[in-house]
């Protein structure tokens, strides 16, 4: 995405993640619904920039409420967040669990439009309402729903599973499986540096030897075990997204704001396959968009969220994005370049296997990761970004890397 | 006849009851699992709920509806590949609904006893009376032309007597699960004298089949599991009946009742555990024991004078537990009966004078969930008996009593010959009583 002038984001609030972990989660008690974390989220941001007055239109990221939540129509929720958005234009995109920064992307071009000089973004998604095995018929809809019947009863971790158990025989089962117990305990240790974390009160204590837990095939999937998958989650982040007229509007400081270098914004065809399951071939392309749109190299990011719905895609989003070679990611990550302090810090505050997995909010939060990570804001999860280092990256990928957003971030100067 | 085809056409005699519902279940799950095997569809399979109550009926099967979809919900992985040619069903909810209807559809429902006149397995849980069971199982047998085998659930009766008095001929079993049997793992085996190897062999597959632990037993009343518990119980009562002299009997059986739980590190106090089997059916239990057993009264005029007083305990058909001995709160005991009064005194009334008669707690005591699903009960049992053998203390001196009655009772059983190990006891406890450890160890050497 070309960008023709200068898109800030600012603002970022993330509800907690909610869900089994949390000390607050207890599946027979009555929990927030979708509405009250669309509220919660939106005035935690409408609070930063000086009310919603100040916001010209906005952008709800949403997967699947109307089957997890019995709820359509969510963009006129806005309103009754502030009654000030009433009347005000306000459209709700969905790209499966890429819906986060299909609603960022939106908000992106509406600035470029010059439709709006302030945006407000919320990623919503509340997901404990039906047991996992219910859960996983809702979530089969971000595949092709005519691959549903012959997919297995977990059907994206058995996705998943499929792309373990091939990146495992092309390039060393036990390799393959330690680097995914290693990217288990990376996720683990950051989401215990982060107060919204759905794992941020896991207390574990050899939490590689958690990650080695072998699969179980008769009762799960073949090549994950449960500690490999992002877990079911309840939660919204919200982010505004302004001009630089937008940014004088809402009041915030240069210093506070993180200014959008590159979109790169790529689909695949959901009725196929992979063509290798052992390569994200959609999440490589719309990196490559993102990286050449700011004119920036691999080599210059200082942290990257990256959509880790299961380790191994971690594994396989490390390679997508260049830092290792084919077949070479697992090495990378179990040499330690992955980690908080590691030559590339990846999922700060956890990712999706440890912050949690609210699908259509993730993109949302991923940003929000990043806003405050490049405006020294990130508290206990802050690694340091340095001139050589200085910028962000987020990828979210809705299905089986099908529809993908990734978005270059720098400090706003 | 195979394994499928003997379990195509199944009765369960008192399947609405606490058993006879558990054991109902679990069968209709095997025989829903055996015809979605492809050699299996289109094969009929049936079984005959049989009980007198037909408002218990009812329940019943609203309890097999839940308990099926719980089933389901877990083996949601399995069902989608045995449900593979039915491409209308996509979803797991789809598959899961489908298999809860397919497993009702194989209950019928009677309060007939003919039902069981073409069945060619029989599932005896009803009352624990030799005569009403003799008389049921002849008449089946008299009636039907199948020859069918018996799978009998007594917890006390003698196999051979049931086999020899109903004409059976060796096709009976003691198939002896625990309650509840949807959850407990143990189930005791016991052969009759006759009993045919051929039905000892199914037996052995069908428990494989249900994932339980095999315990074999003599034929002896009682078997191992209440050959336990009844004289385990019987030495809780004693001890309590003997500190009466101190304190009052209510107080006696809340120190009883809480040195037998929480010194022992075991699930329920011993007072608890009646009331859960039922004042009744011990006293029961133990009448049908007693003429078997030589040198040995196995009676409690105690139990006697609560039924008098219409204090049975026992479970409500939603399985919360009855007022016995004790009282109870949400499942949990607050207080209990006073004979000479006829009314529950609280524990709050009489816990700090009976805790402080007690002595001080040993500190290295566990509650038993902790010590139970450790990984490691030996090591701190070892510890908590350790602690307690250099204690004076009324509640040590107590529980250590009661840890010598309660091996000195399973070496017994060993003796007698009615367990084949010491192991086969520890396990009966460690599986059917949920102890953290077995009552034969050298804790207290």
């Amino acid at each position: 995405m070309k960008l023709r002038k200068k898109v800030y984001m600012v603002a970022g609030y993330n509800t907690i993640s909610l869900g089994t972990g949390r000390k607050e989660f207890n599946p027979k008690k009555p929990r927030p619904g979708i509405d009250e974390y669309m509220k919660e989220a939106g005035q935690g941001v409408l609070k930063q920039i000086g009310g919603a007055k100040n916001v010209d239109e906005s952008v709800v990221g949403n997967f699947i409420a109307a089957r997890f939540n019995r709820q359509g129509n969510l963009a006129a929720f806005m309103p009754m967040i502030d009654p000030e958005l009433r009347y005000k234009p306000a459209v709700r995109v969905e790209g499966a669990c890429g819906s986060g920064a299909l609603a960022l992307a939106t908000g992106i071009k509406s600035v470029l439009a010059e439709t709006a000089d302030v945006v407000l973004v919320i990623g919503v998604e509340v997901q404990n309402t039906v047991k996992a095995i219910y859960g996983a018929d809702i979530l089969a809809a971000a595949g092709w729903a005519l691959d549903r019947k012959e997919g297995h009863a977990y059907y994206f971790p058995g996705k998943f599973s499929d792309r373990a158990k091939a990146y495992q025989a092309k390039f060393g089962h036990d390799k393959a499986r330690e680097a995914m117990a290693q990217w288990y305990v990376n996720a683990i240790e950051n989401a215990r540096t982060c107060p919204t974390a759905q794992e941020y009160h896991n207390t574990t204590v050899d939490l590689f030897a958690t990650g080695m837990t072998p699969p179980n095939p008769k009762g799960f999937v073949d090549s994950l075990n449960i500690f490999d998958c992002s877990k079911v989650s309840d939660g919204a982040s919200g982010i505004a997204i302004v001009s630089e007229e937008g940014l004088k509007r809402v009041g915030i400081p240069k210093s506070q704001a993180i200014e959008v270098l590159g979109v790169g914004q790529a689909e695949e065809d959901l009725t196929k396959p992979p063509d290798d399951p052992t390569i994200l071939a959609t999440t490589r392309e719309a990196v490559k968009k993102a990286l050449e749109s700011a004119g920036v190299i691999k080599e210059q990011l200082g942290t990257v969220e990256c959509h880790d719905c299961f380790t191994i895609a971690g594994i396989l989003a490390v390679e997508a994005i260049g830092f290792a070679p084919h077949g070479g990611g697992a090495d990378f990550i179990l040499q330690g370049h992955t980690k908080r302090n590691g030559k590339i810090p990846f999922n700060t505050t956890g990712g999706l296997v440890g912050w949690g997995h609210p699908t259509g909010g993730t993109g949302v939060h991923q940003a929000v990761t990043i806003l405050e990570q490049l405006t020294g804001k990130a508290g206990d999860s802050q690694v340091p970004i340095t001139s050589e280092r200085p910028y962000g990256l987020t990828i979210n990928m809705g299905g089986d890397d099908k529809s993908l957003v990734a978005i270059v971030f720098k400090k706003a100067e | 006849m195979n394994y499928t085809e003997r379990l195509s056409n199944v009765a369960v005699l008192g399947a609405a009851g606490k058993m006879g519902s558990g054991i109902l279940l679990l069968t209709a799950l095997e025989m829903a699992d055996l015809s979605l095997k492809p050699e299996n569809k289109g094969k009929a399979f049936v079984i005959n709920a049989i009980d007198v109550s037909r408002e218990a009926l009812i329940g019943l099967m609203r309890y097999i509806r839940a308990q099926a979809l719980k089933a389901a919900e877990k083996k949601s992985v399995q069902l989608r590949a045995a449900y593979a040619d039915r491409a209308d069903l996509i979803d797991n909810e789809e598959i899961i609904r489908q298999y809860v209807e397919d497993v009702l559809l194989t209950i019928h429902p009677s309060v007939n006893l003919e039902a069981a006149y073409q069945a060619t397995l029989v599932f005896e849980a009803v009352k624990e009376d030799p005569e009403v069971k003799v008389k049921l199982l002849s008449q089946i047998d008299g009636n039907n032309p199948n020859k069918p085998w018996y799978f009998t659930n007594t917890s006390s009766i003698p196999i051979s007597e049931l086999d020899e008095k109903a004409g059976l001929g060796g096709r009976i079993i003691g198939f002896h699960f625990y309650n509840p049997p949807a959850v407990q793992k143990l189930v005791e085996v016991i052969k009759s004298r006759h009993t045919l190897p051929e039905v000892e062999e199914f037996a052995m597959q069908y428990a494989k089949n249900l994932r339980k632990v095999v315990v074999p037993s003599a034929d002896f009343a009682g078997f191992i599991g209440n050959g336990h518990f009844m004289r385990d119980a019987l030495h809780g009562i004693h001890e309590a009946e003997k500190l009466t002299g101190e304190v009052t009997l209510p107080e006696a059986i809340y120190m009883i009742n809480k040195v037998s739980q929480e010194y022992l590190v075991r699930p329920m106090g011993i007072f608890q555990l009646i009331d859960y089997v039922g004042v009744d059916v011990c006293q029961y239990i133990m009448s049908v024991m007693n003429p078997y057993l030589k040198d040995e009264d196995l009676h409690s005029d105690f139990l006697d004078k609560l039924i008098g007083q219409g204090v049975k305990g026992g479970q409500y058909s939603d399985g919360s537990q009855k007022d016995g001995i004790l009282k109870y709160e949400k499942g949990k005991p607050v207080g209990v009966y006073n004979p000479d009064t006829g009314n529950y005194m609280s524990f709050q009334e009489l816990q700090a004078a009976c805790d402080a008669k007690l002595g001080p707690f040993p500190t290295s005591l566990k509650p038993w969930k902790s010590v139970a699903f450790s990984g490691k009960a030996d090591e701190i049992m070892k510890g908590i008996y350790d602690e307690m053998k250099g204690l004076d203390t009324l509640g040590a001196r107590l529980a250590k009593a009661y840890a010598r009655r309660s091996k000195e009772i399973g070496l017994q059983l060993v003796d007698a010959q009615v367990a084949f190990t010491e192991k086969d006891v520890n396990t009966v406890l460690l599986t059917g009583f949920f102890h953290a450890y077995g009552p034969i160890n050298n804790y207290l050497d």
